[in-house]
């Protein structure tokens, strides 16, 4: 994975000093809040319902042991003994002093780490697949080009105020697992038919109030042209976005308003103008990282057989590994979503063990997966069982992934100042109510948010849960039939809202639908294609 | 005309007041304009060559369209000042003057030494700009 060179770490300690000093300042009383808000958010610092909340970044969610270690830490030291990892491949910290944030983030960067940019309207952290370098279905590894990116991204000069958020995702992968066509900008590197490797930009794409699927405005840029066309789309973007109303101010729906056709010829002669300009890294760059990005020290000549003599194993093998390219290894899946728990917090043991156990098992190495899980990317088959028993002993052997318990949450109205619902308890009376019928539902992607937001991707959810406030009341509207792979869709309301119960009841019934009309190998959103909204509803309402 | 705190340049300021952007074109003797963060830089391409100053005003810190405008202007090849007016405070100043900006006219005046405190408070960057300053990249590969 990348190393710093002393410039990149010098850039990291450069920030830790400024915020020191612009915390300095808002404790001092010179800078006021109004003023100090903005730099804060720059550096994941929020203030949410009871405390602040620290958002570390993770770029492209891959992490050493030596990284996940001081993660766990930081949770013992600065918070309540655990962390809580995003839907953006980040971990954040709920239970935040201000005057602590300047020393996190200088016990961050000894390790290589920060909270640059993870909130604030600018280029925020740039996330990927969780299985690159790993998957049996890549092209290339997409991190040294999300790399590239973040290094093009951190402290840019001309967008550090930007009408609003801005969200990059980079896959290289048609099983699209970053919901890459729900960011701002989406990237998938491809091969053209000349064979070289170049990327696809999908741009405007997002979820929040009004969720879009990003369309393509390029099928093909050249890999000594990323940076600049990168720069060509925020530019026309940091001109022409919408500033009037914070929620018509992203990128989706600037390209809404302007068409696909006009914002692509805006980029395009911004784009002409900037290859003149020489902002391009060259080639040589792009190499000194991939060279960062090196297979690990892969064994040949392993077995792929599993001992699968121990029942709870052979699920957990079934549900939480996936296909590796080289032969004899396997992609392990850790969940963070145990029955009744919440969704992607894990304690600060847990965190060091994983810590640990990416040491001992998979090349030092750990992936956040905007899932909110955590992956062991290279682990040999024959390590299988002895990894599983140590999981199992901290209570992170859940075998769940992509079922109906493996629900992505907000933090919601348990901690969260924008949230109109709470999403939490939510999540734990699903997670109790289904435990033990993962095989029979089969893949179910669930995804609550605690409000229009959205950042539960309540959209993108086969169900989706979109938290609400109702004359005071939380109210609970159900979706159906999202998706955020490949085959991206947004999800429809079923209708009227549920409460906290009611919509656990909703969920039963829209399964017993789904179980009623399956046919043969069909999962929860093939039947949903099918047979439409009408028979949900039905039985819902009827 | 606003008065500049802060300058990085030797010729005298230009004394002029700043015409909009958009009576520019037809003010055939003005030297000084003001632009808004609505207006369009590229517009003031054709006249580059009688353009002393260049105020761009920041109604407030958060919109980050001067930035755009500054660099347009520098990468078009002008060459004389560009003064950021208004909501500019010590935090903006190392992007400002990355984008461009030699000139810093505050609403609020800053504190000198937290001013040229922010100017140093890169040792390097990531991504060229018409400053000259040599990015990373380039350090890295010469």
């Amino acid at each position: 994975m990348y190393k710093y060179d002393t410039y990149d770490q010098a850039m990291v300690d450069a920030r830790v000093a400024e915020f020191r000093d612009q915390v300095h300042r808002r404790l001092d009383g010179s800078l006021p809040e109004d003023k100090f808000r903005p730099l804060r958010l720059m550096n994941g610092l929020y203030l949410q319902l009871h405390a602040y909340m620290l958002r570390v970044a993770v770029p492209y969610g891959t992490l050493s042991s030596a990284q996940m270690r001081v993660l766990g830490d930081i949770a013992d030291k600065y918070d309540r003994g655990y962390g809580h990892f995003t839907t953006r491949q980040n971990i954040q910290y709920n239970w935040i002093k201000l005057e602590d944030a300047p020393d996190i983030l200088a016990d961050l960067a000894k390790v290589e780490m920060h909270a640059i940019q993870t909130s604030g309207n600018c280029i925020r952290n740039i996330s990927s697949d969780q299985y690159a370098g790993a998957a049996a279905d890549e092209l290339v590894d997409p991190r040294p080009y999300a790399e590239l990116l973040r290094q093009w991204s951190s402290f840019h000069p001309e967008f550090s105020y930007l009408p609003r958020k801005f969200k990059i995702a980079v896959i290289a992968s048609a099983t699209d697992r970053a919901a890459m066509r729900l960011h701002d900008i989406g990237i998938e590197i491809v091969k053209n038919d000349k064979g070289e490797i170049g990327a696809a930009f999908y741009v405007g794409g997002g979820m929040g109030r009004t969720p879009m699927i990003a369309p393509c405005i390029n099928a093909f840029v050249p890999l000594d042209q990323l940076v600049t066309y990168s720069e060509a789309c925020l530019r026309v973007y940091n001109r022409y976005g919408r500033r009037d109303n914070k929620y018509k101010a992203r990128i989706k729906i600037l390209v809404h308003e302007l068409g696909k056709k006009e914002y692509t010829r805006q980029v395009e002669a911004e784009f002409a103008h900037l290859l003149t300009q020489g902002i391009e890294p060259p080639l040589a760059e792009l190499e000194r990282i991939k060279a960062q990005f090196a297979d690990p020290a892969f064994e040949s000549g392993l077995t792929d057989s599993v001992d699968r003599s121990d029942p709870d194993f052979a699920l957990w093998v079934d549900r939480n590994t996936a296909a590796h390219r080289v032969p004899g290894y396997a992609i392990v899946t850790i969940s963070l979503k145990p029955v009744g728990g919440i969704p992607g917090d894990a304690s600060a043991d847990q965190i060091r063990l994983m810590a640990d156990l990416a040491k001992e098992y998979a090349f030092d190495e750990l992936r956040v997966t905007h899932a909110q899980n955590i992956v062991l990317a290279h682990v040999k088959k024959a390590d299988l069982h002895a990894l599983w028993t140590r999981l199992d002993e901290a209570g992170l052997s859940t075998a769940n992934l992509d079922t109906i318990g493996d629900i992505i949450a907000c933090p919601g109205l348990d901690y969260c100042s924008l949230a109109n619902a709470r999403s939490i308890p939510v999540a734990q009376k699903i997670s109790e109510r289904f435990a033990g019928r993962e095989g029979e539902l089969g893949e179910i992607k669930l995804k609550i948010s605690g409000c229009i937001n959205a950042c539960g991707h309540h959209h993108a959810g086969h169900i989706g849960i979109l938290g609400v406030d109702r004359k005071g009341v939380e109210n609970y509207q159900l979706l159906l039939g999202g998706s955020e792979g490949a085959d991206t869709s947004l999800g429809q309301i079923t209708g009227p809202g549920f409460d906290e119960d009611g919509i656990v009841g909703a969920i039963e019934t829209a399964t017993g639908v789904y179980l009623a009309n399956k046919e043969g190998e069909e999962r929860f959103l093939d039947t949903y294609r099918r047979i439409g909204m009408a028979p949900f509803k039905e039985a819902i309402y009827g | 005309m606003v008065e500049a705190q802060i300058r990085f340049r030797d010729d005298e300021p230009v004394g002029d007041p700043a015409v909009t952007a958009d009576s520019f074109g037809d003010q055939t003797n003005a030297s000084a304009v003001r632009i808004e963060p609505g207006d369009d830089a590229r517009a003031l391409l054709p006249h580059l060559d009688r353009i002393r100053l260049v105020e761009v005003n920041f109604p407030g810190f958060g919109d980050g369209r001067g930035y755009s405008a500054a660099r347009i202007l520098r990468e078009a090849g002008y060459a004389g000042e560009l003064r950021a007016v208004g909501d500019v405070a010590v935090d903006q100043l190392n992007a400002l003057r990355r984008c461009g900006f030699d000139a810093f006219a505050p609403e609020v005046p800053m504190n000198p030494a937290d001013a040229e405190r922010a100017f140093a408070t890169w040792p390097d960057v990531y991504q060229p700009t018409t400053d000259g300053r040599a990015p990373i990249w380039k350090l890295r590969h010469g």
